[in-house]
């Protein structure tokens, strides 16, 4: 494991709820049904969840529907608000302490500067209505920049990264292909050379060919550009292929965390086991 | 049957200058008010005509222009309900009015400080284009984060190589919020920057009211490579009036196809044109 001052994204005891809680489920160790509340009917979507992310690795989030991956990579890009917990970017010196804490504003900023998102759903993630290079501009204007030129050379360079012929840049993304328009949220998010990249099942919904290529490429950006990523995945084939560290998640909580080959070899919890041997 | 004094009952028009009072203290920002339902259909300029009937007073002397004209349909009618409902005198002069009612233009004639101009608005929010939601683009204003306005901007260079925006460009008020300044040409936008007069703009259907104060910043959105420019009309003379540097209409001679200009400030050409008969007469 890298040395402590190599860590770029520290998470401490996050947790999201979706209800109020009652006197029974604010007892930490009070046994929900699957991550509800029987009394209340609280929904404990993330609870207690801390890990490092590491400067230059890729760390994977696996689990199963409903077990709190794309709440956690929500609160992350703060699409949603944490109920409870920390949040530290020791990079970025423009911030001290937690970053849940700081102003929307703020928190805009740290979007722009610091992190880029890739969604499972790339509605979420680009304008369909408006050109390629436009979209990959709208991240560059966020952060400030106001220069055509140098905008649209940018744009350039990333869609050629990631394989999007330049005659197409004027095109929306709504007449791509969902690989393609992938691709285009991948350029975007890297558009300002993020030091943190988060994906969220990525290739969710592309055949396997396409699949393949956007793993490739992602494996070829962590390679050149050496960001950190968070991937965001069901599918331990992924997590093998991509991801040094893993984390397993069930019913909200970190069940299992640690190297990639030994989750996938030496799973310690029975539901890890069960997932592991269901690829076999 | 008697009518209240400029047709709104007292409680709405307090309301109404209540919100003023508001957009004028926070300069672009778009204030939510009640719009009251008026004798004429939402769309037509019944944020404008709240504004001017909620401000108005006896002594005022009121100004309606649409497009440029003081003599076209929708001036005529607000200006006659205007007048029926408060007696008071109307103007076409620019300079003699204290409250003008304008529609998609700002008078040549330069405002004074006792002058309030009243903009008709379709639709005051400059994101609308690239953000459905009102929820999200009132954290966007909160957050100063107009991305989106420039997006639009962005993709019309994309498109068509300059920005193509004529109309309802949009523009930073007091270096805090991006204003969509109603549907004015671009030529417009510089006479809002710092000018002597008191700029509301109300829009009826979406209720609400924004605001430009005397001697604000207002500077129209670009780009250090694309900077704003205005209608370019310097080598162009007005058909009727010889006049030029203004804004003009183009149009088509029905008889010979010929493309011809027209000062589109009807009162201001007719001041001129006056001014240059007199001048004519005493020579």
């Amino acid at each position: 494991m890298p040395a402590n001052d190599d860590v770029v994204l520290s998470i401490r005891d996050l947790s999201k709820q979706f209800g109020r809680g009652c006197e029974y489920c604010s007892d930490e160790n009070y046994e929900l049904q699957k991550n509800m509340c029987p009394h209340c009917h609280t929904v404990y979507a993330v609870r207690n969840t801390s890990f490092d992310l590491y400067k230059g690795e890729i760390l994977g989030i696996v689990g199963e529907s409903g077990s709190g991956k794309s709440t956690l990579m929500k609160m992350l890009y703060f699409d949603q608000d944490a109920t409870s917990g920390n949040y530290n970017l020791p990079e970025d010196l423009t911030v001290k302490g937690n970053v849940f804490n700081v102003s929307s504003q703020k928190k805009r900023q740290i979007r722009n500067e610091q992190l880029g998102m890739v969604y499972q759903n790339p509605i979420l993630g680009l304008k369909m209505d408006f050109s390629s290079v436009t979209n990959i501009a709208e991240k560059l204007i966020a952060s400030g920049n106001r220069n055509v030129g140098e905008m649209t050379d940018r744009a350039d360079h990333f869609l050629e990264k990631v394989n999007i012929a330049l005659n197409r840049k004027y095109e929306a993304p709504k007449n791509f292909s969902g690989g393609m328009q992938q691709r285009v949220q991948i350029a975007k998010a890297l558009s300002n050379y993020p030091p943190i990249l988060l994906l969220d099942e990525v290739t969710t919904g592309l055949d396997l060919s396409v699949q393949a290529d956007v793993l490739e490429l992602i494996k070829e950006i962590q390679r050149d550009m050496g960001v950190s990523m968070i991937v965001v995945s069901h599918d331990l084939a992924i997590i093998r292929m991509l991801c040094d560290r893993t984390m397993v998640m069930l019913d909200g909580e970190v069940i299992e965390h640690g190297i990639t080959d030994q989750i996938l070899e030496d799973p310690q919890h029975k539901y890890t086991q069960q997932l592991v041997y269901s690829i076999l | 049957m008697s009518q209240n004094f400029a047709f709104l009952d007292e409680h709405s028009k307090k309301e109404i200058r209540r919100k003023t009072l508001k957009a004028i203290a926070v300069p672009g920002y778009q204030v939510p008010f009640a719009s009251r339902e008026l004798p004429i259909a939402r769309g037509w300029g019944t944020g404008g005509l709240q504004l001017t009937l909620s401000l108005i007073g006896r002594e005022d002397i009121l100004k309606v222009i649409d497009q440029g004209s003081d003599e076209s349909v929708n001036a005529v009618n607000i200006r006659n309900l205007v007048q029926n409902t408060t007696g008071v005198a109307e103007t076409i002069h620019t300079s003699e009015a204290t409250l003008i009612q304008s529609r998609h233009r700002i008078p040549e004639v330069p405002l004074k400080p006792f002058q309030i101009l009243v903009l008709q608005v379709p639709q005051p929010e400059p994101l609308r284009a690239v953000e459905s939601s009102e929820r999200k683009t009132k954290m966007l204003h909160g957050d100063k984060e107009y991305s989106g306005a420039f997006i639009k901007l962005f993709e019309q260079i994309m498109k068509f190589g300059h920005i193509t925006d004529d109309a309802d460009y949009p523009v930073m008020v007091n270096d805090r919020y991006v204003m969509a300044p109603s549907p004015i040409p671009r030529f417009d936008n510089p006479k809002m920057n710092y000018n002597e007069g008191l700029i509301l703009l109300g829009a009826g259907r979406e209720k609400k009211i924004h605001a430009v104060p005397p001697y604000t910043k207002v500077e129209s959105l670009a780009f250090e490579d694309y900077p704003f420019e205005v209608e370019d009309f310097d080598d162009k003379v007005c058909r009727e009036s010889g006049l030029s540097g203004v804004y003009m209409d183009e149009l088509q001679d029905e008889k010979t196809g010929e493309t011809y200009y027209v000062t589109n400030d009807t009162s201001y050409m007719l001041e001129k044109l006056n001014e240059e008969a007199v001048q004519h007469a005493g020579k």
